[in-house]
């Protein structure tokens, strides 16, 4: 018998009880198990895995062994919703190229590395992430960089909630994410740390933020290119203009993202941005009785 | 207006003027800044900021400070009690929300404290733990559904077995220590933990605040905590534990985060959590990736991808629901499920969710422990029963309910010469426990705490064995969920059904 996950899947979970209805309850599986492996081609440094039909535990297996190997670029072919690629994987010069839609917690914990993300991304990309670089061509959906420490993130597309959430900074760690079209409410909340710009290109006729902007936010700072209202701001946040410093930060990463999405960053510069700056470190500092 | 309380003193301290030898060593001992000089040396105490922690009383060479009761009277009233007038009175003077420090205060039934033992007679020889080996070893983690064992190459040679078995944490003995943070505590008591965790065989638990470099050399007894907060949670904290604890919850204060106050970050701190000085650390109340069992399920293979599958242990505070929720909790694929009474301990919590929310571990115990085997699921995970574990008794009485070891937290501590005064969330702790002040923070040599530590839980090891001998089991396997072996006493026939004990006096 295998251990760990194999096991979950292929065991059957005791006794089963039944319900007043007499139907048997379902049972949480963890879908098929897949293909064995992945078929592997290297060129020199760079390496193919054919992921179709590759259960995500044997691809990262696979993944981690190329890297193992000394491969620079690990190309990924036919990705249809694999969950951790890159997680925990600690390397500065490897790239990671996402042909395909990867699943939930792209690039989790990684250290170093920079995945490229050919297509739209799931939930989750670059959660509790220490450094690296995580680029994304299309849309990418809920809690992108959730306790982000360091690295950046690149998505060119809109994304979803609770973006940035509980980002921070240390040292000389600083996470950067950019987000090139909207993003849904709660945009960086909890926020300790590090830069969130939004570009909010793309369908004008659509507020490019949500609501609960930076609830909870006490470090940081977001930068927001058009306008935002003071209802879709948190209690803990304003609404400022930015100092020429921020502006020359601004120009620094949107730049760097421009050249990174192929866009004109003088056009996307061309726009006025505003600054969101929460009011305290210390939000719940006068909270508590002693 | 003048700053003016109704909240009168809760101690007096009182000193012997005449035994005094105005040394000022109380002066100097206290974290809460009690004492000061007159001009004549005699230390002239301020009653109001005493917290009875006798840290001076102990270190009073001529034995001249007494601390008492304030016997200042109020006019009786079981309903409005004094406790609770003084509570308004600070509220109406702060605004704030009340913060505590420890387990709850509260007298709640104590069902330990109800639950008696059985032992042989006659019929059935007890065993002496003296003479004979007694095993209290204990394997955490996933338990295979079935085994199978071969025998040399089909020709009857020795037997082996065959089933590749997930990994597993060995106890020498069935208690693991809790998660307690560096920045709640301080590093030396981080590593006392840690050095006491080696010497014992067993764990200690980063808690939510990173793993300081100075443990390293304990990683092989460390298991790491990833909470909401995720401060200092990254690759290489992962892959530096024994295992990996996801924190959902606490039994002192279900359903909330933690708020460790910028007065506690400096540079150490700071280091090891990532996150700047002075800056208040917030784990918010969820993990914000974390919605449903699903998802909890996504964190613990991720943590599982990114560690190389190590075992996962996911803690949740003892809430009504806990059976139901544990039951998830393994289905998503935990190794171990750590449940936390609400009688469990904290470095800070609002008084109000300490003293009022939770169910104790006891019950928590007995209906997890029901439900997994009801299902048919109770081999893919072990039970870690902690909140409100205070002694070897205790843990004797929730491995028969059903546990499969125990995590202590407070009793740690109070052997390391915490006196539950109940301000760990003040900062001021004069025993140099739960304060980051460098001149209270260094009175706790590591290794002699460690010493202590490892003391207690040798003792109460030995008296574990004690039991387990008159119980007539040589093994704590043996006892583990035989719920047969308990009795109560003076618990109503609800209770006793939920935990599944008889009444003393009933028979086999």
């Amino acid at each position: 018998m295998t251990p760990s996950s194999e096991s979950v899947r292929s065991v059957p979970t005791g006794p089963a009880r039944r319900g007043p209805t007499g139907i048997e309850p379902a049972r949480i599986t963890a879908g098929q198990p897949g293909l064995e492996n992945g078929l592997v081609t290297r060129d020199g440094d760079t390496a193919h895995i054919d992921a179709r039909g590759v259960y995500y535990k044997t691809l990262n297996e696979q993944i981690r062994m190329l890297v193992g190997e000394g491969m620079t670029t690990v190309m990924l072919d036919n990705i249809n919703g694999q969950r951790y690629i890159g997680a925990g994987i600690s390397a500065d010069h490897l790239t990671i190229m996402v042909n395909g839609v990867p699943g939930n917690d792209l690039a989790t914990f990684m250290d170093g590395p920079t995945v490229i993300v050919d297509d739209n991304a799931q939930d989750g990309i670059a959660n509790t992430m220490n450094r690296g670089l995580v680029v994304v061509r299309g849309d990418a959906g809920d809690v992108v960089g959730y306790g982000m420490r360091g690295g950046r993130v690149y998505v060119l597309g809109d994304v979803g909630y609770r973006v940035g959430i509980h980002m921070k900074a240390y040292g000389e760690q600083h996470p950067v994410i950019v987000i090139g079209g909207h993003a849904r409410d709660f945009f960086g909340e909890y926020m300790a740390g590090g830069e969130m710009i939004l570009l909010g290109l793309g369908d004008s006729s659509e507020p490019i933020l949500g609501s609960y902007v930076g609830t909870g936010m006490h470090g940081g700072v977001i930068y927001v290119r058009g306008s935002v209202q003071g209802h879709q701001l948190g209690k803990e946040v304003s609404v400022v203009d930015p100092t020429p410093e921020d502006a020359a930060r601004i120009e620094e990463l949107v730049t760097d993202f421009c050249r990174v999405h192929a866009l004109d960053a003088t056009e996307v510069l061309s726009q006025p941005f505003g600054k969101i700056a929460p009011f305290t470190h210390r939000p719940y500092g006068k909270l508590y009785a002693y | 207006m003048t700053e003016m309380t109704f909240v009168r003193p809760e101690f007096r301290v009182r000193i012997d003027r005449e035994a005094c030898i105005k040394c000022g060593r109380c002066v100097h001992q206290c974290g809460w800044n009690v004492y000061h000089l007159d001009a004549d040396d005699r230390p002239m105490p301020d009653h109001s900021k005493c917290a009875a922690c006798h840290r001076c009383v102990t270190f009073c060479p001529a034995d001249a400070i007494t601390i008492e009761k304030n016997p200042l009277a109020y006019k009786e009233s079981d309903s409005m009690s004094s406790g609770l007038r003084k509570a308004i009175w600070r509220q109406a003077e702060t605004g704030g929300v009340l913060l505590t420090g420890m387990g709850t205060d509260k007298p709640y039934l104590r069902i330990f404290d109800h639950l008696l033992l059985d032992a042989c007679q006659v019929t059935n020889p007890s065993i002496d733990p003296l003479r004979e080996p007694m095993e209290l070893r204990t394997f955490l983690g996933r338990k295979p559904d079935s085994i199978e064992v071969g025998y040399g190459n089909g020709d009857g040679g020795p037997p082996k077995l065959l089933t590749e078995l997930d990994p597993q944490l060995m106890l020498e003995t069935p208690i693991v220590f809790g998660g307690m943070s560096f920045g709640s505590v301080s590093l030396n008591v981080h590593r006392a933990l840690a050095m006491a965790a080696k010497a014992s065989g067993t764990f200690m638990n980063t808690g939510e605040g990173g793993l300081h470099a100075d443990l390293e050399p304990y990683q092989d007894n460390i298991i790491v905590q990833c909470a909401s907060g995720r401060f200092g949670v990254h690759a290489d904290y992962l892959q530096a534990g024994a295992a990996v604890e996801i924190k959902i919850g606490q039994g002192a204060k279900p359903g909330i985060g933690g708020h460790l106050p910028g007065e506690k970050i400096d540079e150490q701190v700071s280091t090891t959590r990532m996150i700047p000085q002075g800056t208040d650390a917030l784990s918010p109340a969820p993990h914000h990736d974390i919605y449903s069992i699903e998802d909890l399920r996504q964190l613990i293979y991720a943590i599982k991808e990114a560690t190389g599958y190590k075992p996962v242990s996911v803690k949740i505070a003892c809430v009504h629901n806990v059976a139901a929720i544990a039951s998830g909790v393994v289905r998503a694929g935990a190794d171990i499920v750590y449940l936390d009474g609400f009688k469990g301990g904290t470095g800070a919590a609002p008084t109000i969710i300490r003293d009022h929310v939770g169910i104790p571990i006891e019950i928590a115990i007995a209906v997890v422990d029901q439900r997994l085997r009801d299902e048919g699921i109770r081999n893919r995970a072990s039970i870690v029963a902690a909140g409100g574990i205070r002694s070897s008794a205790d843990i004797v009485k929730a491995i028969a309910l059903g546990a499969d070891a125990c995590g202590v937290g407070t009793a740690l501590l109070v052997a390391m010469g915490c006196h539950v005064c109940q301000k760990c969330h003040t900062g001021c702790c004069s025993w140099g426990i739960t304060t980051q002040r460098p001149e209270l923070t260094r009175r706790l040599d590591p290794e002699w705490g460690a010493e202590r530590v490892s003391n207690l839980i040798r003792a109460w090891s030995h008296e574990i064995a004690e039991v387990l001998g008159a119980v007539g089991v040589n093994a704590i396997e043996s006892l583990r969920g035989s719920r047969e072996r308990l009795r109560a006493l003076g618990l109503d026939q609800t209770t006793m059904d939920i935990i599944g004990v008889k009444q003393a006096g009933v028979g086999h």
